[in-house]
């Protein structure tokens, strides 16, 4: 379970969390949507430590991630995986390397058993057979799916998705979503999307958070989030603008 | 008013130097910490060692072989101006070689890899920074310090010194060329000149040199790819920012160990 209480995070004067509090429940997919701009990666970033907040408390399975040394963060980041916006892919390695980097690392395992996991993470995201293409040769969606390989690799409790839609065509985002929904029904994982994709978002969400104004302004099901009167989960609901 | 403004503007580049020598500090100890671990990875330890010295090889040789000969050249020209001919052959290759050996092969080397080198492991930790591999590589629970910059700063401390041995070889080479070729001075009478003059102990300051260059250029180039912001243009800069950076560092290194060594 992670809870995230009254976090602020400021950069150079410009507050973008200002009193964040969020409970994200075990084997729950909730999907924190928001403005572009508006922290929603700031959040998920500072959930595994890559920023660390003004304020407040990130409590992951009962440990303070904000107050723990280095070593201890890291290790408690074996427990998680992260798709990133663009994927992330180590351009300099092929996609076995960089989906069995952690493995590699982390774990003592002979190079077939690396293998023999790399090609069944690949399987999971629908990619067998490419394990030695290297980024470049990828197209935007196949660099997700190798990004999602590399982040579920370790088999961790939980997965952080950054955009993972953003900049596909309908076809692969739905693709994505539906590859997001299997995942975590086949390995029971807990997982935390970002996106202001709403069409994703429904397919995918047992709960929805949106993130306005360095706050949680909503948190719902997706069925309260479709009656919601809160003004700007209307306006993201009906993809309507201000100006219209 | 304008006084005011000069003060504020040496206070704030100050401070903006302190702060570069604090995170560049930081930095190093992180790296000592995780030098350990420079031998267990040992794939990406012999890529960069690759990368840092045998890729520099083609640049470096170009260097000092012209480098070597134009101090010849130099030297014969203001040696026939003071001391007239024949003293010139006797300290020609003693003098060319105690040139090369404490500064000409150590600080040009040094240069070059602060371009070459310095300049691409900046653009290139700027890049993944930009592109969000750094953070990746901490989502999967690896220390970036650990991995990126240790064997980074290992291959340079290490490699810088092989080639300033190679350097200085083939400057020797450059001005044998030039003093036999084009000044008359025979085989036995140059090397008779550079053995005489010859001292271990400039070949130790010399190394000692290009093991601070080395260690420098690399600790420069990582501290400045990993604080890279701003996409393209960010990566752009610090590339530039590097090569700058390195090569002040090295003309400093080099005066302040001059002072200690001699």
């Amino acid at each position: 379970m992670i809870e995230i209480i009254d976090v602020h995070k400021s950069f150079d004067g410009k507050k973008v969390l200002e009193g964040v509090n969020l409970s994200i429940e075990d084997g729950e997919t909730i999907v924190i949507i928001g403005r572009s701009g508006c922290g929603k990666t700031v959040l998920l970033k500072s959930i595994i430590g890559l920023i660390r907040p003004d304020s407040g408390s990130i409590i992951v399975d009962g440990q303070d991630i904000t107050k723990i040394e280095t070593a201890a963060l890291f290790e408690m980041r074996k427990q998680f995986g992260m798709l990133f916006q663009g994927a992330a892919l180590f351009d300099s390695m092929t996609v076995d390397e960089n989906i069995g980097l952690s493995l590699r690392e982390h774990m003592r395992l002979n190079l077939d058993e690396i293998q023999e996991r790399i090609r069944e993470k690949l399987e999971v995201v629908g990619l067998p057979g490419i394990e030695k293409k290297k980024p470049a040769e990828l197209s935007g969606g196949m660099k997700k799916r190798v990004g999602l390989a590399r982040a579920l690799i370790m088999d961790p409790k939980y997965v952080l998705f950054d955009e993972p839609t953003t900049g596909l065509d309908p076809v692969m985002a739905d693709a994505i979503d539906l590859l997001i929904c299997e995942t975590n029904r086949r390995l029971h994982i807990t997982s935390i999307v970002v996106t202001h994709d709403m069409a994703s978002t429904f397919k995918i969400a047992d709960r929805i958070a949106m993130l306005s104004d360095g706050h949680i302004v909503f948190d719902g099901t997706p069925d309260e989030a479709r009656k919601s009167r809160v003004e700007l989960l209307r306006q993201f609901v009906d993809g309507r603008s201000d100006l219209s | 008013m304008i006084v005011n403004r000069i003060w504020r503007w040496i206070g704030s580049r100050t401070l903006a130097f302190l702060q570069e020598i604090g995170t560049l500090s930081i930095l190093f100890v992180r790296i000592l910490k995780s030098s350990r671990y420079a031998f267990r990875d040992r794939r990406i330890l012999i890529h960069q060692m690759l990368e840092i010295g045998v890729n520099s090889l083609p640049l470096v040789t170009i260097i000092s072989i012209f480098t070597g000969a134009v101090a010849s050249w130099q030297a014969s020209y203001q040696f026939k101006a003071f001391i007239g001919d024949s003293m010139t052959e006797d300290l020609l290759g003693s003098s060319v070689s105690a040139a090369i050996l404490i500064e000409l092969a150590p600080v040009l080397a040094g240069i070059v890899i602060a371009g070459r080198v310095g300049a691409s492991i900046a653009a290139e930790l700027g890049t993944m920074r930009v592109t969000e591999q750094i953070d990746a590589l901490e989502t999967l629970a690896i220390d970036p310090v650990r991995y990126l910059a240790t064997p980074r700063f290992t291959a340079g401390w290490t490699m810088v010194p092989i080639l300033v041995i190679y350097a200085s070889l083939v400057a020797h080479l450059g001005a044998f060329v030039v003093a036999h070729l084009l000044l008359d001075v025979s085989t036995d009478t140059f090397f008779r000149s550079v053995q005489r003059g010859f001292l271990g102990y400039n070949v130790f300051s010399g190394l000692v040199k290009a093991f601070v260059f080395g260690g420098g250029t690399a600790l420069i180039g990582c501290s400045i790819g990993f604080r890279t912001s701003s996409g393209a243009e960010g990566v752009g800069k610090a590339t530039i920012k590097a090569f700058v950076f390195s090569s002040a560092f090295i003309l400093i290194a080099d005066y302040v160990l001059a002072m200690i060594l001699f």
